[in-house]
């Protein structure tokens, strides 16, 4: 069975300088799809992406990552909206370059879908009220 | 068929008031015919909740011991400025005001993540606010510095005080250059990549009285999560624009100026929210009732999305230039669909301004109406006209010297 999903890396500074994520290409078999990647001031590695494989090396590649020391934390919880702050006006709609914002026909309320959510933070800047929260 | 306000009175207080909102009048009357409809529902009421950036509030903070003379001096609520130049404790806030130290737009797009709207907000939510002024000193007013939290349980006035809201329809924003933009309207996409705009449209309180046959001076309205009233009409009020034959403009056009005690206002109807690149601004939540005295006034409240116009405009140039160029006009039916046609270019379109808030405001207008809590008023003025010849002018600049 086929596997697919978005995931946030984060690379102590110890593992930075080493070719990591190639491994799973050579030796796991899987795909990946780099979302967003930075390297902080205090050189710790942060990798957002999509990877895709069977179920079983798929397993297996998370399980070499987490011997390595990379620590993997599902991207969902990541964008987080404050429900309490949102107005539902919808000026996050068109900025979403993915489409995670969606107005629902019945009552025009701003549906969010985080799972289409990439984590590129244009929306945590254009929301009026600052409903978008970031939670690495 | 007509009935009177002091009628409408007597029953919204025996608690008898047939009332809908703008957006239920809609399928009212088509079931049941304009005539029995006006004959059956005494009010409709109408809502908005949108960024008004004319917003604003006056305090008076109380004398303090020994007393100091703020007017003239400098005054900060939460590091935001406000305005000294009146008497000795009154302030002014207004919602754009940001702090001396905000980066602004040094690093574009400037964030603007606190200013005079938060202040508002964080005001009516009952928090304490940090006041620190600085004054000349005079013989009757000796103190030259005072630092002290205030709170607005504790001050005397605390005045909603806002001279342009409720915009009777309003421009949609594009972007026609070659590089996103960041402007009050939202972030723009380059060519046309996205449109927003800033209508409750057929819940709009001036969209449902085109004319301010009903809506006047002295008219009493929801404002803020409270009771306000229409003072004036708003700065810029522009009623000699083209209009559709059911009287409803097809440009910016009417305004209101809105005052109401802020300290029965609540903090989600007064959202201090930020414009990336822009600036800071307060979210409003505003609804005013219509009585229906006759079957003109219902036939105006019945306007849907599909019969009101807005004007796309250039953002990029047409807009920052002063040039009354208008690309097209599009219906707040295509707006509220989620794509509009412009150019054979099909745009996604966004709003600033909360629809489902605004029912929520209608809704609530009408239970205070429902219960017997909140009596229409016949104002006492009217706003000017479409027939006063009152227009919104350009600055004309003269070289000083």
């Amino acid at each position: 069975m086929a596997v697919s999903r978005k995931l946030v890396l984060r690379f102590p500074d110890r593992l930075v300088d080493r070719p990591i994520v190639s491994r799973l290409v050579k030796d796991f078999d899987l795909d990946f799809n780099i979302l967003k990647a930075s390297v902080t001031p205090g050189e710790e590695g942060l990798l957002i992406m999509e990877l895709s494989g069977e179920q079983r090396n798929y397993e297996k590649g998370i399980q070499y990552l987490t011997d390595t020391g990379v620590q993997i934390q599902s991207l969902s919880q990541d964008v987080v909206r404050n429900e309490k702050r949102c107005t539902h006006c919808g000026a996050c709609i068109t900025i979403c370059p993915t489409g995670a914002f969606t107005l629902d026909p019945k009552n025009r309320m701003v549906k969010f879908d985080d799972t289409k959510c990439i984590v590129c933070e244009l929306c945590v800047k254009a929301c009026p009220p600052r409903a978008m929260d970031l939670h690495f | 068929m007509s009935k009177t306000i002091a009628e409408i009175n007597e029953k919204i207080k025996k608690g008898q008031a047939v009332v809908a909102t703008a957006e239920e009048i809609i399928e009212i009357a088509r079931k049941k015919g304009v005539s029995q409809t006006a004959k059956e529902v005494d009010v409709v009421t109408t809502g908005t909740f949108g960024p008004m950036c004319s917003s604003g509030a006056y305090l008076n903070i109380g004398h303090s011991a020994p007393r100091i003379k703020l007017g003239g001096g400098r005054v900060y609520l939460n590091d935001v400025p406000v305005y000294t130049g009146v008497a000795a404790v009154d302030i002014i806030l207004g919602a754009t005001a940001i702090p001396d130290d905000d980066p602004k737009n040094r690093v574009h797009p400037g964030e603007f993540i606190y200013g005079g709207g938060h202040v508002i907000e964080e005001l009516v939510a009952r928090k304490d606010i940090q006041l620190v002024a600085t004054a000349y000193g005079t013989d009757c007013y000796p103190r030259k510095k005072l630092e002290t939290w205030i709170n607005i349980d504790k001050i005397n006035e605390a005045v909603l005080f806002n001279i342009r809201n409720a915009y009777q329809n309003y421009g949609v924003a594009v972007n026609l250059s070659d590089h996103t933009i960041y402007t009050y309207m939202g972030v723009l996409k380059p060519k046309m990549g996205n449109a927003n705009f800033c209508s409750a449209g057929q819940l709009s309180p001036l969209l449902n009285d085109p004319l301010y046959k009903t809506i006047g001076i002295g008219t009493r309205i929801f404002l803020g999560g409270g009771i306000g009233y229409v003072t004036w009409h708003g700065t810029q009020h522009n009623p000699s624009v083209p209009r559709s034959e059911n009287g409803v403009p097809k440009r910016p056009a009417g305004a209101l100026a809105v005052n109401g005690d802020l300290k029965q206002m609540k903090p989600e109807w007064l959202v201090g929210t930020s414009y990336l690149g822009y600036g800071s601004t307060l979210t409003v939540g505003l609804g005013i009732p219509i009585p229906i005295t006759s079957e003109e006034i219902l036939q105006y409240t019945l306007v849907t999305d599909s019969d009101i116009y807005a004007p796309v405009i250039d953002y990029s140039e047409a807009y920052p230039q002063r040039k009354s160029e208008v690309i097209a006009e599009v219906s707040y039916a295509e707006l509220k669909n989620g794509k509009i046609k412009v150019k054979s270019k099909e745009i996604p379109t966004a709003s600033l301004s909360s629809y489902p808030k605004a029912v929520e405001i209608a809704g609530i207008l009408k239970e205070w109406i429902k219960k017997g809590e909140f009596l229409l008023t016949e104002p006492v003025a009217p706003l000017p006209g479409v027939d006063s010849g009152y227009t919104c002018k350009s600055l004309e600049e003269r070289p000083i010297s």
